[in-house]
């Protein structure tokens, strides 16, 4: 199913599709935040935003408007807790 | 033998960079500024073995060698300038075991610059709790270079890593990964147009953001003969880069690093879900904020009173114990008292910082900028305003110097710029006096109006400093990344070293950086009000004198001995009937008389004491902007403490009390006294409401302090922040004042 970061739920993950070449700063690219790579949605703040995430190893938090640009495969289903 | 060898740290914020600094130079280290920019710059010398000394430069954590930020350009400008006097003969890159992968990215970019590169896998102690194993020997193969285990927490590898790097010369400095393959004939026309130049430094000249280096920028730039990309084709390519990276250290870990998934994971999950949980995260929150602010605010005030006791001891000495004279007052009220009003804020700067360090140390501190973001982003300030600003309600100096945890430099500027306005504890006393001065004691709805004013003062500077940075925001015109990204570490116990270094550097820092001219300031500050123009400064002692002579003392003073008189008096005679003292009706009188005379004395030196400040540079000048503040309904003697209490708000209060030639500190007499002056403008009682009104506006927003000053100007680098804070700070505080009095007079 295809999706965006910010549209998952806690625990949730998904793979990073292709994605056109501006999109995002060379630094997340930097961080894994790579076409093919994992992305599990750890944590979201009060008021929705930032996300916290995990991608390929790194521990980081994003703000919702780049998440949503993010767009992925979504692996699998857990059950919202 | 004694041939100092450059090296360069370099590494991903958190990954115990500084640890590993610490270590290798001890004490022997020096914090300072690159030149003419605000990037803290690190170095230390550290000893090795044969005999061989480094010099070691800490330079600011970065992710890569694709510059999005001023700290960022420093590290790359560094590597890439031969020219340097710190350009590094050999490169040390500090990793994190459990976020190699993302660590090497790095590693191999500067391997690829042809500089000797050593690896330290720090944290090596963690490798066992979370199941990783990593194949040194064949990784340092893979890699083409040597490689230190490291665990600053258990002190090993340290040594290894110092044999290491007296061996420099021995390690390859061959690249790691040919990026050309990317996009073969672009670089190949890069190369026929400087055949001189290595290719992988040209591309990240070319490709940075940050503007340094400038003449080699014009270089590539005035170069047409080879064909130039757009900007969004540099993009593409170094994306291509990074993929390339990624995948020639993917296909190295597979055969050197293993996780066993099995192993535990569970404590960063736990706590990350307590930590940022939508209602304990903010209840954890507010309870560190409270205990910092009661650390800088009541912990801080026993070792701060013995200093303030200590110093006026050692001013009382110098005055007692030297010959009196110029030289003496100099030393005892100039410059004792100006190092005093600077040792004065170590308690609270060591308070700080020690809870700065702890929260950084631990990872806490990136959790709060997580659940402060959303909050703090509409002022344009950043979820690590928080603490500056919370802990601005104790001091504006420690808060101005714990912003160096911001990274973005306009969310820095504004929270630096903003802070002065919170209530800090200085302009307490000014509060207080004034307050049970002019608002009367009355209850509403439970509430004292006196504390609701006082809560009001505090709410209005919250108010001013949100206010303003919004303000700021909109107009300061500052290029820096508009995204964020932020890591969240693993939470680590604090190293107490690294927090006994933060605390003493930090210390140090104020002491050595705004001292100078804190101490400068009050020399000028103790000369101007300890001199005059006139005859009438010099001659105060023969002319009070003879003032009382022929007038006696001022009503103030004669009503005030009368009264000690009358209640010394009975004290006496009470004393005698209990069979206290036994003493005859003449010895009684000696004794009132004796007292008489003491109390007479101490007033005519304070009558003095007040002749001679309103004779002084500073009472010329507090008369001089009579005019200015009589609109605010102040006369030239608030004039005098306005000027005076410059150096620290508080000082309000105690040359009101000289003026007025109050002799005690006990504020109940000042109060008194301050009640009893008329404006002889008005013919009014001086300190009425209107008028105490302004006063306490002007207090909130006024720029008085010339520490704040100086500390702003320490961390901004420049003059130009410090002077438009206080011009701006200044009109907008005379302004609300100014409107204050003209509709309640």
């Amino acid at each position: 199913m295809r999706t965006s970061i910010a549209h998952l739920k806690r625990g949730q993950k998904g793979v990073i599709r292709e994605f056109p070449d501006d999109l995002l700063p060379i630094k997340l690219l930097e961080l894994g935040c790579l076409p093919g790579n994992e992305v599990e949605l750890v944590q979201v703040a009060p008021f929705k935003d930032p996300l916290y995430i995990n991608v390929n190893g790194s521990h980081i938090a994003i703000r919702r408007s780049m998440a949503l640009k993010i767009e992925l495969d979504l692996i699998e289903d857990i059950p919202s807790i | 033998m004694s041939k100092q060898i450059n090296v360069a740290l370099i590494g991903n914020p958190n990954t115990g960079k500084t640890s590993v600094f610490n270590q290798l130079t001890g004490l022997n280290q020096k914090v300072g500024n690159y030149p003419g920019i605000t990037v803290e710059k690190k170095e230390g010398i550290c000893k090795l073995p044969r005999g061989v000394k480094a010099h070691i430069i800490d330079l600011p954590g970065t992710y890569s060698l694709n510059t999005t930020s001023l700290d960022e350009s420093v590290a790359v400008e560094l590597l890439l300038n031969k020219n340097d006097k710190d350009h590094p003969d050999l490169a040390i890159v500090i990793s994190d075991v459990e976020n190699l992968k993302r660590n090497l990215l790095l590693f191999t970019q500067i391997k690829d610059l042809k500089i000797p590169t050593i690896l330290v896998i720090n944290m090596a102690d963690r490798m066992a709790r979370k199941g990783i194993s990593v194949d040194i020997e064949l990784l340092e193969k893979k890699l083409d270079t040597k490689i230190a285990l490291v665990s600053t927490r258990k002190k090993i590898g340290i040594e290894r890593l110092k044999e290491l790097i007296a061996d420099y010369k021995n390690l390859s400095i061959a690249p790691n990964v040919d990026t050309t393959v990317i996009a073969p004939e672009y670089f190949k026309s890069l190369q026929e147009t400087f055949p001189k130049e290595d290719l992988y430094k040209l591309w990240l000249v070319i490709t940075q953001d940050v503007n340094f280096m400038p003449l080699e920028k014009n270089l590539v730039k005035d170069a047409s003969s080879f064909n130039t990309k757009s900007k969004s084709e540099l993009k593409r390519l170094q994306q291509k880069e990074t993929i390339k990276r990624y995948q020639f250290i993917n296909s190295i870990l597979k055969e050197t690093y293993k996780v066993d998934i099995n192993a535990a994971k569970g404590i960063k999950a736990t706590l990350d879900k307590i930590l940022t949980h939508k209602i304990f995260g903010y209840l954890i929150f507010l309870v560190i904020l409270m205990t910092i602010f009661q650390a800088i605010y009541d912990w801080s005030s026993i070792p701060m009173d013995f200093i303030d006791e200590s110093f006026a001891a050692a001013s009382e000495w110098v005055k007692t114990s030297l010959p009196p004279g110029m030289l003496t007052d100099l030393i005892a009220e100039g410059i004792l008292s100006g190092i005093g009003g600077i040792v004065i804020f170590i308690p609270q700067i060591a308070f700080l910082f020690l809870f700065i360090s702890l929260l950084e140390e631990s990872g806490y501190m990136s959790r709060v900028v997580f659940l402060m973001d959303r909050v703090m982003r509409p002022f344009g300030l950043s979820g690590k305003s928080v603490v500056p600003l919370i802990s601005g309600t104790a001091c504006a100096i420690p808060a101005v110097m714990a912003t160096r945890t911001i990274e973005n430099w306009k969310e820095r500027l504004i929270t630096i710029l903003v802070t002065p306005f919170t209530t800090c504890s200085a302009r307490l006393p000014v509060y207080l006096i004034i307050i049970a001065l002019v608002i009367p004691e009355g209850r509403f709805l439970g509430l004292g109006y006196q504390a609701m004013t006082l809560m009001l003062l505090y709410l209005i500077g919250f108010g001013a400093a949100i206010i303003s940075a919004m303000l700021l925001n909109k107009v300061l015109k500052i290029k820096s990344r508009t995204f964020f990204v932020m890591e969240m570490p693993n939470y680590k116990l604090p190293l107490l070293k690294n927090v006994i270094y933060t605390v003493w550097e930090k210390t140090k820092s104020f002491v050595f950086g705004a001292g100078k001219i804190i101490l400068a300031i009050s020399i000028i500050l103790w000369f101007l009000g300890s001199n005059g123009f006139t005859d009438k400064y010099e001659n105060a002692e023969s002319i009070i004198e003879k003032r009382i002579q022929d007038e006696g003392l001022s009503a103030f003073n004669q009503e005030n001995i009368a009264n000690d008189i009358a209640v010394y008096e009975i004290a006496l005679n009470d004393s005698i009937a209990k069979n206290v003292y036994k003493i005859g009706p003449e010895q009684v009188t000696d004794s009132i008389k004796s007292y008489q005379k003491e109390l007479f004395e101490k007033a005519k030196h304070q009558e003095i004491a007040s002749f001679k400040l309103e004779n002084s540079y500073i009472g010329n000048m507090g008369k001089a902007i009579e005019p200015m503040v009589k609109p605010l309904g102040y006369d030239w003697k608030i004039g005098i403490a306005l000027i005076t209490s410059f150096a620290a708000r508080e000082v309000f209060v105690s040359t009101l009390a000289t003026i007025y030639s109050v002799g005690s500190d006990e504020e109940d007499t000042i109060k008194n006294r301050m009640s009893a002056e008329m404006n002889a403008n008005t013919n009014k009682p001086l300190f009425n409401l209107a008028s105490g009104i302004s006063l306490l506006l002007f207090y909130a927003f006024a720029m008085q302090c010339m520490s704040t000053l100086a500390i702003v100007k320490r961390e901004t680098n420049s003059w130009k922040w410090p002077l438009a804070q206080l011009v701006f700070m200044t009109l907008f505080a005379y302004i609300v004042a100014l409107i204050a009095y003209q509709i309640l007079k």
